[in-house]
């Protein structure tokens, strides 16, 4: 049986031609970048120039990238960061409800060392209020964070308006875009950006890799120390290899995307004809337009999630119940909780596909068919 | 080329690259995704783990994947601190650490912890008497590398670890990144509660490292995020980077029993050899690691020397990649009481189980010809 990945925004294939990039560093550039001999000026020119690649491609300067271990580590730069640098200035923090658990938990971290945190409320769309926004903002408040795209359901928050309305504001603003990098064009002064964090792993670069926006003039107290990389904002020898393969990632995002995205809402749009030409009762969780082409988040009455999933699974479709990472367990999902209430029975009966550039048309159809039939038999 | 540089970062080998480039491609899924794919992935990372354990004599439970050895490094002492702090807020440290040990422990004393950086004596070497009496009834860690990567000097880890047993308060962290597959460590001690390992040191791949934390240690994390290895590492695993580190310590542990003595055939050649020329004067002392060798060049700009070298292919280095940038002193040396002629001029020469006799006895000839070269522009 040919399994079908419909898990993109747990994590992506490693794309060939990243493959490519990266074998050659690691066989051949194998230095310490911060050696001062031939080999270690080789492994600094790929990290200049994969830097250079990547701040463009949000509009960015060079200065401004630092490379962390992934999402997690960027989420919680920013927030620790922020949080311990700033507090003299005050000891509020804005964020949502329906971040991810790197900022969330980072967030809980601070409320427990005397930080003050306002979790903002989801719309039945996943979408936060600006009204709202505003009308929390103290004196007080060092920083707020907003998830650019949800992870389970997609939903595009208003950046751009947001920024605007913190322009004035002694506030930083951070913005967790692990799933709006790749996808959406992303340009940090336009969005009015402060910190932004990306990973690689979920644009088909390697894991363990993935960077902090850090407009030029933030400090940050780091999340560990040691030597001097990445202008002192983050030591650790840098993973020259990943970094590379971070890059060619990038790459094929400036050159695809838009190619990725009008094949991803083809996908969503077969996929859906899929499902209501077998007559299965489905409704879409979350807005269907201001969305990611990549994921849709379904929900269907009558079923529960861990059924659902073991039988997807059992005939090949790998679809999940929302974050990989507060997987393992299938608790209801906290971002469904947000938009509808803990007690609607859609936090327990939705299924998150994603959609990625190993995904064909036959694939999507022939999933369609599969899911079809599960949650028919299920529900009948 | 001649690559003497192997503490500041070692090529990979080519059956680690295999591993990774396998993992990469074939085992994609996200360990915590509940599917075939997610599955498959966990199962990897969970062998893999094992695979570690076995080597180390440890349990799985007690093993943390990180980022590298800098992360291990400032996990377990600000992760012990933080935790702790309500036992007593004294640290006890030496002033030859690592950068990341230093400056961890740096951080710390700017929240309020009071930490003691002991001395070590000519030959980096700690006094067991200043470390016994240095204990307080609020020190909660000792952090005491075990092989120093400037120096090659060994810790009495084990000595160390026999006191810390008698003080059920007591935590105590090895910086074990240059030692790992050169001096063994006894990971079963009771008395070492936290080690710190790094990939790209042991011909594995950068972005990896492992912290061992003994069951029962408890320690506040570092990141914040989804529940992945027990919550005290959140974020999505680098199963191919683990795959690849565990194949590199397979391997090294491998060349560690058979060519040990391979390490210290090669370290007494260049000794032996550049011990001859009055011009060069060897810091490293005599029962040091064999993989790393000091020396001090009077008067000959440790840049300068280098630069020379690399113009013949041979690559050595002046200190730790992780400090080069600051001035031309080495910490290090400074912190043995050495003199000035020697903190300024200090190189290090460093060894893999690689590096061949040819390559070391070539190195040495052609060291002390750019010597000879370097004189006569100088005068």
């Amino acid at each position: 049986m040919d399994h079908i990945y419909l898990d993109h925004a747990a994590t992506t294939p490693v794309h060939p031609e990243v493959v490519k990039e990266m074998v050659p560093v690691l066989e051949g550039i194998f230095g310490n970048p911060s050696s001062v001999h031939h080999y270690g000026r080789q492994a600094r020119k790929i990290l200049d120039q994969a830097r250079s690649t990547i701040a463009h491609s949000i509009g960015a300067n060079e200065k401004e990238i630092v490379f962390t271990s992934g999402g997690t580590e960027a989420d919680n730069m920013a927030l620790l960061g922020v949080a311990r640098q700033e507090q003299h200035k005050g000891k509020h923090i804005i964020t949502t409800s329906v971040e991810h658990h790197a900022t969330l938990r980072t967030a809980e971290y601070l409320e427990k060392q005397g930080f003050e945190v306002t979790y903002l409320p989801v719309d039945k769309n996943g979408f936060i209020s600006i009204t709202d926004l505003e009308n929390n903002l103290r004196e007080d408040t060092i920083l707020v964070s907003v998830m650019y795209v949800n992870n389970e359901v997609g939903s595009i928050q208003p950046i751009q308006d947001i920024g605007e309305l913190l322009k004035e504001h002694q506030a930083y603003f951070h913005t967790d875009a692990v799933q709006a990098y790749g996808l959406l064009s992303i340009d940090v002064n336009q969005l009015g950006v402060d910190l932004l964090s990306t990973s690689a792993h979920k644009i088909y670069g390697p894991k363990g890799i993935g960077f902090l926006y850090v407009r030029e003039g933030i400090q940050l107290e780091p999340t560990q120390y040691g030597g001097e990389q990445e202008r002192k904002r983050r030591a650790g020898t840098e993973n020259t290899a990943a970094v590379k393969g971070f890059q060619a990632a990038v790459e094929l995002v400036n050159n695809e995307r838009e190619g990725r995205n009008h094949q991803y809402n083809s996908f969503k749009t077969i996929f859906m004809q899929g499902l209501k030409e077998k007559g299965v009762s489905f409704t879409i969780n979350g807005d269907s337009q201001h969305t990611v082409s990549s994921i849709i988040n379904l929900s269907f009455p009558g079923t529960n999630v861990e059924s659902l999933l073991t039988n997807f699974d059992l005939s090949g479709i790998a679809a999940s119940s929302g974050s990989a990472c507060t997987a393992g367990s299938v608790e209801p999902s906290h971002v469904l909780s947000a938009m509808y209430g803990s007690n609607d029975e859609r936090t327990t009966n939705s299924i998150r596909f994603s959609f990625g550039i190993a995904n064909d048309e036959e694939q999507v159809k022939t999933s369609a068919e599969k899911v079809a039939d599960i949650v028919n038999r299920l529900t009948r | 080329m001649i690559y003497l540089d192997n503490s500041a970062t070692t090529s990979p080998y080519p059956e680690v690259l295999e591993s990774f480039r396998k993992v990469s491609e074939s085992y994609y899924g996200n360990p915590s995704s509940i599917h075939q794919f997610g599955g498959e992935a966990e199962k990897l990372l969970h062998k893999a783990t094992k695979q570690a354990a076995n080597l180390l004599k440890v349990d799985s439970s007690e093993l943390i994947f990180t980022s590298g050895g800098t992360e291990s490094n400032n996990l377990a002492i600000k992760g012990i601190a933080l935790q702790h702090q309500n036992r007593g807020r004294h640290i006890i440290t030496t002033q030859i650490e690592h950068p990341s040990v230093l400056e961890a422990c740096q951080a710390l004393e700017s929240h309020g912890f009071d930490v003691t950086y002991l001395s070590v004596d000519a030959e980096g070497k700690i006094d067991m008497e200043q470390l016994k009496n240095e204990i307080r009834d609020d020190t909660i860690l000792i952090s005491v590398m075990h092989v120093n990567n400037e120096l090659g000097t060994i810790q009495p880890i084990k000595q160390i670890a026999d006191i810390v047993i008698k003080h059920p308060k007591l935590f105590f962290h090895v910086d074990h990144v240059q030692g790992l597959g050169k001096i063994s460590l006894d990971f079963t001690h009771p008395g070492i509660h936290l080690c710190s390992m790094s990939s790209h040191k042991i011909h594995g791949l950068k972005g990896t490292g492992l912290l061992y934390i003994q069951s029962g240690t408890t320690l506040s994390p570092l990141l914040h995020g989804g529940g992945q290895q027990s919550s005290t590492r959140p974020g999505t695993e680098n199963l191919a980077g683990i795959v690849a580190m565990v194949k590199a310590m397979r391997l090294t542990f491998e060349k560690q029993k058979h060519g040990y003595g391979h390490l210290i055939k090669l370290s007494d050649i260049i000794r032996n050899l550049l011990q001859k020329d009055d011009r060069i004067m060897i810091n490293t002392p005599r029962d040091g690691a064999p993989h790393i060798l000091n020396i001090s060049v009077p008067k000959f700009k440790p840049e300068v020397v280098i630069h020379a070298l690399g113009k013949k292919n041979i690559f050595i280095s002046t200190k730790s990649a992780c400090s080069s940038k600051h001035s031309d002193e080495s910490a290090v040396l400074a912190a043995c009481g050495l003199g000035m002629e020697r903190t300024h001029y200090g190189l290090r020469i460093s060894l893999s189980y690689q590096n061949t006799e040819e390559e070391v006895r070539q190195f040495c000839k052609e060291f002390k010809e750019v010597l000879d070269e370097l004189n006569e522009v100088m005068r």
